[in-house]
């Protein structure tokens, strides 16, 4: 019990990360009709905005320190961040401890900033080309974007600890009874999930609940009507893409604790929230959210040696080709899981009829 | 006057014996040591290849190891402070290059893939015409670029190669190996986790899906297993798997009390900071404190995970605190040029980069069998391992191993991952020594070097 719960804790988490992600590509899709392969690169550039404010709030001066040498035997230099100098050394320790959630005030004016630039410099030219264009294009400029950020922060993972109040486990076997230590679950993993569903949710209340969400949700159903009735639907289409790609930026601002960013972190997730996306419906917003989070869960499941031991005693596989086949699913149990979906409804889990069939 | 007579059959016989001695005289005194091999230099330069990932997953390794190499032929052609030429027990090379040519360089990008590998070699040989091929991250593409280079008839240094096949089942006349493997790994560590954590451990593996982490885990599980250690479970996971947690969760109530994580760059990077967050450092099982073990390890592996390699025990080839000569040399020409310290993989790299000079420069010649010759059984010290010997039957290097464990260091951050590794153990060369023919190493065959055009 204690591992089933282990497990769909990871899918829940894995799945927020992908349904984030997915959520902001359908918001695109839906409004602009483009098919963006850069949004991944998006979900980067969020991740590295971490990197940056703790690499900001690390800036020192150095202080040669005659009593000590380097490896060299030249006198040590050491660094001594300015902002321990502005504010003490305990909070400015704290302050660079907070470095990852402090990084939301460079993510959303960098991240929107980013998201206008790509719609308006590049998108905007393709809206009226056919998706295979869009796609070569998005993509293209998704590893431009990958090598400039391994130009500045060099390929390897960077190291982006989140606050150390943070750090370690939830006893979460204690409050569900199923005695102390049975299930331990990090803390951080917790802090994501309920990030991500509060974006999730803000998402949905903002295009629900608002005039402004009103407009884009009439747009994306009817857009030359919304046009004819004097509504400049472009701008607020522009304004969406920016919003997606805040969004993008967020989940990967707050996965970067989890997974140290790295320049290709953006394809690690991309292609998996593609299928997220299909599988979820072209378009369909809540489908995308649902169809991240099934696929997260089961994907989370097929990667446990005693969940895909246990599905193999069950068939009565064991020592068979089939068993062996099962032992080695969890790379391509998620597309397994698409081609049925996809086999058996057409348009993914909540598609709308009309979208991408033409 | 004197009259000579010569007989056919005295002619016959003075040639047979000259015929015969001069076959069993040492390929690189014989005449045709010097023509009609792949890429004989004519000119007054020499061309060698480094073939390294400069981008991919392993870019920042790939880059440090190009570093070396640059630093290397710098020190042939007799620039900077000489480096280790200055310690190295042989002293053949005297900074005029490599027989009196120049050394030149062209530079090729692996990306860590073997197909991408291959090619970049394959167009290093025959549009640059490169004598011989150095570096590499990757077991899989060492594995790859050795085969080619054995079909085109030039030498490969291999450099950071870690796989028990590259000299194993893989093994290749043409190809040498000085950095360490998995065996020498599981020989060095498992005194140190004996006595560390005590003959009763339940493991449980975490392995990349390809020949390093194969044949790693089967040497680490052989290791301890003899130790009275037990093997809970080894789950494969795949290169850049990136969440780990999936395979993390499950060892939570496993039983196991050791994790072994069998993944190197971004991949061991990403399963330790996960594995530290799943709080299985401070977790209590069988009554024992739970432990990880990262069996090989890097300088930028660990930059990359920080303050979570904090007593985790691992291995390593050369590191750059040893305090002997050589070491001190290296780390001097580097750190003057570059403003850090090395790291493992640039020493090998560099370390193969001499060694390959020094054998031309004995055998006479830049024919690949008269290098062959002079590589194998040949010993050496004075490049920051001890006595170390380049073994015949399987060019592998046979030296010191280190073990390391994670500490806090100095908190200099342009130092982490260069003095957040202690040096725990110098392991003697004859504890990681093994038979040629050992079941680990068995099923390949050097074959025949080929000298190749």
């Amino acid at each position: 019990m204690d591992s089933f719960i282990l497990q769909i804790l990871n899918g829940l988490d894995k799945g927020s990360a992908y349904a984030l992600i997915a959520l902001g590509l359908t918001l695109i899709f839906g409004t602009l009709g483009v098919v963006n392969f850069a949004h991944g690169a998006l979900f980067m550039i969020g991740a590295f905005c971490a990197v940056t404010m703790q690499r900001i709030l690390s800036l020192s001066r150095t202080v040669v320190d005659e009593t000590q040498t380097d490896f060299l035997g030249n006198p040590l230099q050491t660094q001594v961040p300015y902002v321990q100098d502005w504010f003490g050394p305990v909070a400015g320790a704290a302050i660079q401890d907070w470095a990852v959630p402090l990084a939301i005030f460079l993510t959303i004016p960098v991240m929107l900033l980013v998201g206008f630039g790509m719609e308006r410099g590049l998108i905007k030219h393709f809206y009226k080309r056919p998706h295979a264009d869009q796609i070569l294009v998005t993509f293209g400029l998704a590893i431009v974007i990958g090598e400039i950020i391994k130009a500045f922060y060099g390929a390897n993972p960077i190291q982006t600890p989140m606050p150390s109040a943070f750090v370690g486990t939830v006893d979460l076997g204690r409050y569900l009874g199923l005695g102390e230590g049975a299930v331990a679950y990090p803390t951080w993993r917790l802090v994501y999930f309920f990030f991500s569903a509060a974006i999730i949710a803000a998402v949905f209340a903002f295009l629900q609940f608002t005039t402004f969400g009103m407009v884009v949700r009439a747009g994306m159903a009817d857009r030359e009507t919304v046009g004819m009735l004097g509504i400049d639907i472009d701008k607020r289409f522009t304004f969406m893409f920016g919003l997606a790609a805040s969004v993008a930026g967020l989940a990967g601002m707050m996965y970067a604790p989890i997974l140290s960013p790295h320049y290709n972190i953006g394809m690690d997730f991309l292609v998996l929230s593609f299928v997220v996306v299909v599988v979820g419906g072209m378009g369909s917003l809540p489908g995308a959210v649902l169809a991240g989070f099934l696929l997260g869960i089961t994907q989370s499941f097929f990667s446990n040696p005693a969940f895909k031991g246990y599905f193999v005693e069950l068939l009565r596989l064991e020592g068979t080709f089939a068993g062996t086949v099962i032992t080695g699913l969890d790379q391509i149990i998620i597309y397994l899981v698409a081609i049925i979906i996809l086999l058996t409804r057409p348009r993914g889990l909540l598609g709308r009829k009309g979208v991408m069939e033409d | 006057m004197t009259k000579t007579t010569y007989s056919r059959r005295r002619v016959l016989k003075t040639g047979a014996v000259a015929g015969t001695a001069g076959l069993m005289m040492p390929t690189y005194l014989r005449a045709a040591a010097h023509e009609g091999f792949t890429n004989a230099p004519t000119g007054d330069t020499v061309t060698i290849g480094f073939n390294v990932p400069q981008t991919g997953p392993y870019a920042e390794e790939g880059l440090d190891e190009l570093r070396a190499q640059e630093l290397a032929v710098q020190h042939l052609n007799g620039e900077g402070d000489g480096g280790m030429l200055n310690t190295f027990s042989q002293k053949n090379l005297d900074g005029t290059g490599i027989l009196g040519k120049k050394v030149q360089f062209v530079t090729g990008d692996t990306q860590t893939k073997s197909d991408v590998a291959r090619a970049s070699a394959q167009s290093m040989i025959q549009k640059d015409g490169c004598i011989m091929i150095n570096g590499g991250s990757s077991s899989g593409v060492a594995v790859a670029v050795q085969g080619l280079c054995q079909d085109a008839g030039v030498i490969f240094m291999a450099g950071l190669t870690h796989s028990n096949d590259t000299t194993g089942k893989d093994r290749k006349a043409n190809g040498f190996r000085h950095f360490f493997n998995g065996y020498m790994s599981g020989a060095a560590l498992a005194p140190v986790l004996q006595t560390a954590y005590g003959s009763d451990r339940r493991a449980y593996h975490l392995t990349a899906d390809y020949t390093w982490g194969w044949t790693q885990q089967e040497s680490i599980a052989a290791a301890t297993e003899a130790l009275g250690w037990e093997t809970t479970q080894n789950v494969l996971t795949p290169v850049g798997a990136g969440d780990f947690s999936s395979y993390i969760a499950p060892i939570l109530n496993s039983g196991a009390d050791v994790l072994v994580l069998n993944h190197y760059g971004g991949d061991m990077v990403n399963s330790l900071t996960q594995a530290v967050q799943f709080g299985l450092k401070d977790k209590q099982v069988n009554g024992k404190n739970f432990e990880i073990v990262v069996p090989l390890y890097s300088e930028l592996m660990a930059k990359g995970a920080g303050a979570n390699i904090e007593g985790v025990y691992g291995s390593m080839n050369w590191n750059w605190q040893l305090e002997d000569e050589g070491t001190k040399a290296f780390v001097k020409s580097f750190g003057e040029k570059y403003g850090f310290p090395p790291s493992n993989a640039a020493h090998t790299c560099y370390v193969q980069t001499l060694l390959y000079a020094d054998a031309v420069t004995r055998a006479g010649s830049f024919n690949p069998c008269a290098v062959v010759e002079a590589l194998e059984d040949f010993e050496f010290s004075g490049m920051g391992n001890g006595d170390v010997l380049y073994r015949g039957a399987d060019h592998q290097c046979f030296k010191d191993v280190l073990v390391m464990q994670g500490v806090a260091g100095s908190g200099n951050a342009n130092m982490v991952g260069y003095d957040t590794l202690s040096l725990v153990e110098l392991t003697p060369r004859a504890q990681v020594e093994y038979e040629p023919d050992h079941p680990m190493f068995a099923g390949g065959s050097l074959g025949e070097c080929n000298p190749g055009a």
